[in-house]
Order: C-alpha cells, then structure tokens, then sequence
C-alpha cells in the first residue's frame, strides 16, 4: 500500500509539473496571438472569452507572473481548456472529447495487445536461444527503426486503395452517424484495422526483444537449474519460473516507455487521417491553434499518468515483494 | 519508436566485468569490433557519416532545381526519380544526410552530457539530491516526450537544426540518467572507490577517474539510443511540417510527397527511399547497441548453435542459460579414448 501511495505522489507531481510546463510554453510565443484573433473575429468574441484567452495566454501583463498562475489553476479546475482558434468558438474540451475515444480504443488496444503478442513471442526467443528464431532478430530490428507513420504509407500504397477491403483514411463511413449500433461499428472496426497493424508491427519487436534478453539472463540463474534438477516439465520452468520473473522488469519498462509509444502512434493517426488526438494535434500544428495544442498535451500526458498507475498497480500484483512493504 | 529497454541495467550489476584492463583485456580492447552486429553497425554509420560530410558536394543536382520531368520513376539520369516539381529525389536524400546526423548527433550529445550530469551525481552523491534528481528524471520519463517536443518547437517560430536538436537533446534525457544512476550506485561501493576515497582523492576525482571509465559501456549505448530517438523525433517534425521546410531532410521529403498526393499518383520512388535510408540508419545504430550489450553481458550471444557436437561424437542440446564456449572442432584436442562411464547426461543423449 506504502508503495502505491508512494507511486500516487509521484505521480500527482508530474501532472502538477505538466501542467507547469503547459504554462510557460505559450509565454515563449513572440507577438500576440490573442490580438490577431480578436482582428479576425471582430465583434463575435464576448469580453469573457477574450478575458479567458488572455489568462491562458500570460498576455495580461497586468498581473504579476504568480497572479497569472493562480488565474490558469482556477480556470483547470473549471475545466476550461480555452476556445479553439480553427473551430471557434468550440470550447477546446468538447473537440478533444470527440476525438478522445478514438485515441482510446486504437492506441490502447494496439498498445497493449502488442505488448502481450511481443512478450509472448520474447519468452519463446529467448528459451530457445540458439534456434532459427535468432536468426528473426535482425529481422525485427529493422522493423523496429522504420518510423510508424512510413509505414502507414506504405501500407496504404500497397493494400488500401480503390475497390481495396481496407479504407485508407477516416475513422468510419463518410455517410454513417456515430452511434452504437453493428453498422457504425463493424464500419469503424473495418477502419481500424489497418492502423492497428501498422503500430503493432513496428512497436511489437521493442518487447521482443527486451523479453529475449530477459529470459537469457533469468535462465541462468540457480533457481532456474534447481528446477530443472528437479525434473519438473520443460514448459512448467519456462512458464512458472523463467518467465514470470522476466516479466518484472518488461512491466516496468512497459511503464516507463508509454510516452514513448503513445507519441509514435499519434502519427498514425495523422497518415490514416483517423480522427483521434493525433490528427487533431496534426491539424491544430497546421493552424497554429495554440490552445488545442495544448489542451491535447495536457491529455495526453493524462492518459499516460493513468496508463502508467495501472501498470504500477498490475507490478504490484505480480511482485510480492512490493506487497510485503507495507 | 520504442525505446527498447537496455538489458544493461539489469545485467551489469552481477558482473565484476569492466574490470581494470590488464596487459590481455587492452588486447581484447578491439574485440567489440569483432562482433558482426556492431561490425556492421559501425560500417554502416560510418558510411552515413561520409554521405552527411560530401553528401551536398556529389549530389548530381540541385535539390531544388526544378526541371520539366514531372514525377518521372527512376531512370538513368534520375536515380530515384524525381517529384512533382521535377527535383531530383536522389539529390535530396543525398543533401538531407547532413542535417539528419547534425541533429542526431548534437542531440545526442547534449542529452549525453546532461543524462551522465544528472545520473551519475545522483548515483554517487545520494540522499536528497539523489531523490530530488531521480524525481526530475522520472518526470521527463513519464511525460509523453514527442508530443512536447513538437509542442516547443511550434511555438518557437521558424526552428532551424541547432534549436530542434537542442530541445529534443533537452527533453530525451531522463532514461540515460535512469541506467547510470542504478549503475554508479553499484559501483559507489566497490573496493576500489573505498580506496580512493581513503586516500583522499576528492569527490570530482573519483567521479571522474575511478567511476566514469566504468560506465563506458553504459554511457555509449544510451548514447546510441538518444541519437536513433533524435532522429526519429527530427523526421517526425519535418514530416508533419514543423521544422523549417526550407532546408531539406529526409522528413521534408516524405513531407513534400505526403501533401503532394505521391501515393494516389502511384509514385512510390518518392517517399520508399527516404523511408528506407531512415530505417537502415536506425537499424545501424541499433546493432551497435546490441553489440554493446552483448559485450558487457556474453550470455545474450546468440552465435552459439544449440545443437553442438560433442568430442565424443555426442549431439548435446544446450540448454538455455548456459554460455556455449566450446572451440572449433580444429582446434580441439583429438579425443582420447576414455573408460565407458554412463552418466545420467550420457544415457538420455542415448534415448
């Protein structure tokens, strides 16, 4: 419990940094990019919007700095991410809402059945170290450094097209409306498909290997040939105690590379033009849409604080020893 | 773009590798170039190294000259073919080497320089500085790095090399810091340390005499491992038109050919080479690290076959765990004849 509520405090000090960090970046823009949207939208923007920009922005110079920070705080905990340069007057929250779900359903998805797939496979390369499989990890490797979105590309020349089963962009039929029925459905798993083979081919491999390596290092230890000695089935000494104890340190690494992952298969997205987080954060960098940018950072890195305290807390259940602290 | 996790850190501590090179080790000094993995690996950067220098000086045309052969596939006079302004692809890519490894390298650098400042002060020192460090590093761990970066570098208007390789340099690295930290705290302890700090070396000079030529093996392949992530990230910004598009890199190529429709109009030469010449480059680099890791802990090999021969003319399968060092059947001893013992390993390679 110690351990989790150590964790917990870690992480709520990362968020505060975040957030921090969310601050300052648009203090570092030159000009004022609040003005030129009030010449654009001359007369439609209510004193309120424009006093909300102005708070997100540090352009009130008025204030001092710390004034200025307890004003952004006050603002979060209304839930007021500001308004959206390229969608105005949208509120930044419903749009990033939208497209939240997409983001959800393929990254975490993908993400975590390539971690599953790619472990799996790692246990298997890495028992029987010395056979044909050795001979994939070049294989693997080269997999690995092609960047994601390139090989959105390519998948999309070689399999989507015209008359082809895979669409090639968009989350849905152009016609459908979101709703959940089997038709909306079926039509968005259709879409996701080919998105979801793109990240897990190239994210699959980092586990792989790091699961291979793992269990060659496990396998050497005493425990390991005192099983054996034992005579216990090849498959029980893999499984029960080679593996589980190689798991350890992937799940940990699994925790810590989120960010990582998360970042490359947003640009996915913006290949695909699926409508999740990615190709909003894409469109929004076109735009220089400031506050989109940076309500979708600010979720983002949401999502990977959660993501993580839930691998923390999967650790926990597989480790006794962190559960023995407390 | 995973960072794959190193096995270093867990491998190292058990080892009393790295140890003090004696008269045979500095011999051996050049065995990390006998393995393939890194062997290749180095050649290969080294050979993109050569393109970054005289890339720009042997490319056959101007990369932006435009011509009247629109979107040609590769031929003789055009390697790779040529885009829809009727540049060269091959001139491109050729020209973009140079600033993929400028800010590769300089980001790796920088990030190398901060990761060992951070890490291995924290790993030595201890204490409240060692938690107020670690807590830093753990945050630019957890905090998705791509997104800030292209976050940064949009805000910063018209973001040339040096300020894009600075800033994926200052958010990339916290995992160097991570493995050197747990690294220096294994060593902190060794004999050796406690006698320098007995003979009253000040703290600077353990630090950089006795501890930090240990952590070789571990700083280059954090090293290697920030430079695959900066070029990522650096492709990554100019594909999706962050960086400046007035300098070229493999990233504004695919850029140009993404916003030019390539795919719908069937052209693949434009954005496969590009694509390609990225991949090999990681692939590169990549292999150094396994080299890298293979040369501190001797158990990842995997050149050793499972099935060996044995002198007696037994087939045996080695079971995993075991480091197969059995020498080349030419250099073994002929085998003696020896009384018939039947060990228990003897009678199952019998069945």
């Amino acid at each position: 419990m110690t351990y989790l509520l150590r964790r917990l405090a870690f992480y709520l000090f990362t968020a505060w940094a975040a957030l921090t960090i969310n601050f300052f970046i648009p203090r570092m823009i030159p000009g004022d990019p609040v003005k030129s949207l009030i010449s654009r939208y001359q007369g439609q923007l209510s004193t309120d919007a424009i006093k909300s920009l102005y708070v997100l922005f540090g352009l009130d110079s008025h204030d001092s700095i710390w004034d200025q920070y307890v004003d952004y705080w006050k603002q979060l905990f209304h839930g007021d991410l500001g308004l959206s340069f390229t969608a105005f007057p949208a509120p930044v929250s419903d749009m990033i809402g939208d497209a939240l779900p997409w983001t959800l359903a393929l990254v975490g998805i993908t993400t975590l059945v390539s971690f599953a797939l790619g472990t799996g496979l790692g246990v298997l390369a890495g028992w029987r170290r010395g056979s044909w499989m050795d001979g994939l990890l070049p294989a693997t490797t080269f997999l690995s450094s092609v960047p994601y979105f390139w090989l959105g590309l390519v998948a999309i020349a070689v399999l989507a097209g015209p008359g082809s089963f895979f669409p090639s962009s968009g989350g849905y039929e152009p016609g459908l409306v979101p709703a959940l029925d089997t038709i909306f459905l079926g039509s968005a798993v259709q879409h996701s498909l080919l998105p979801a083979a793109t990240i897990l081919i190239s994210s699959m491999s980092g586990w792989i290997l790091s699961m291979r390596n793992m269990m060659v290092t496990v396998a050497a230890e005493d425990y390991i040939t005192v099983a054996h000695a034992k005579g216990l089935p090849e498959r029980r000494v893999a499984l029960n105690y080679a593996a589980r104890n190689a798991l350890l340190p992937n799940v940990a690494g699994f925790a810590l590379s989120l960010g990582f992952i998360v970042g490359g298969t947003l640009l996915v997205e913006i290949v695909f033009s699926y409508p999740g987080l990615g190709f909003l954060l894409f469109r929004a960098v076109g735009a220089k849409d400031y506050p989109l940018m940076q309500g979708i950072f600010l979720v983002i890195t949401f999502s990977v604080l959660v993501a993580n305290l839930l691998a923390d807390v999967a650790y926990l259940l597989l480790d006794p020893r962190t559960r023995k602290e407390g | 773009m995973s960072i794959p996790t190193s096995s270093i850190e867990q491998v190292i501590p058990k080892q009393g590798a790295m140890a003090q090179p004696s008269a045979a080790a500095r011999r051996r000094r050049w065995r990390f170039v006998a393995n393939g993995k890194a062997a290749t690996g180095l050649a290969l950067v080294a050979g993109y190294l050569l393109l970054a220098v005289i890339g720009p000086w042997i490319a056959p045309y101007e990369p932006d000259a435009r011509s009247n052969e629109l979107l040609q596939p590769p031929s003789a006079q055009h390697w790779f073919g040529t885009t829809h302004l009727g540049q060269d692809v091959f001139s491109q890519i050729l020209v973009g080497a140079r600033g993929v490894m400028l800010v590769g390298l300089t980001a790796g650098v920088v990030a190398t320089v901060l990761s060992v400042l951070v890490g291995v002060t924290a790993g030595y020192l201890g204490g409240l500085s060692d938690d107020t460090l670690s807590a830093l590093s753990n945050v630019f761990l957890v905090i998705p790095a791509l997104p800030l970066i292209i976050i940064v570098t949009s805000t910063i208007t018209d973001a040339g090399d040096l300020v894009v390789a600075l800033v994926i340099g200052l958010t990339s690295w916290a995992w160097g810091a991570r493995v050197l930290r747990a690294q220096t705290l294994s060593l902190r302890r060794r004999d050796y340390v406690e006698a320098a700090r007995a003979t009253g070396e000040s703290t600077w000079r353990i630090i950089g005499f006795e501890i930090l030529p240990n952590l070789t093996a571990v700083i280059a392949s954090g090293f290697v491992g920030t430079v695959i992530f900066a070029v990522m990230s650096e492709i990554t910004l100019a594909f999706i038109g962050i960086s400046s598009v007035s300098s070229w890199n493999w990233g504004t190529i695919l850029f140009w050919a993404q916003s030019q429709q390539a795919l719908a109009q069937g052209a693949w030469w434009w954005f496969v080479p590009a694509g390609l010449a990225i991949a090999l480059l990681g692939t590169a680099l990549a292999l150094i690290n396994f080299g890298i890791d293979e040369f501190v802990s001797p158990r990842l090999r995997s050149a050793g076959r499972a099935r060996v021969r044995t002198a007696d003319g037994h087939v045996v399968r080695m079971r995993v765990g075991f480091t197969p060092v059995l020498a080349r059947p030419a250099t073994l001893p002929p085998p003696r004849p020896r009384p018939e013992v039947v060990t228990p390993q003897r009678k199952e390679a019998d069945r």
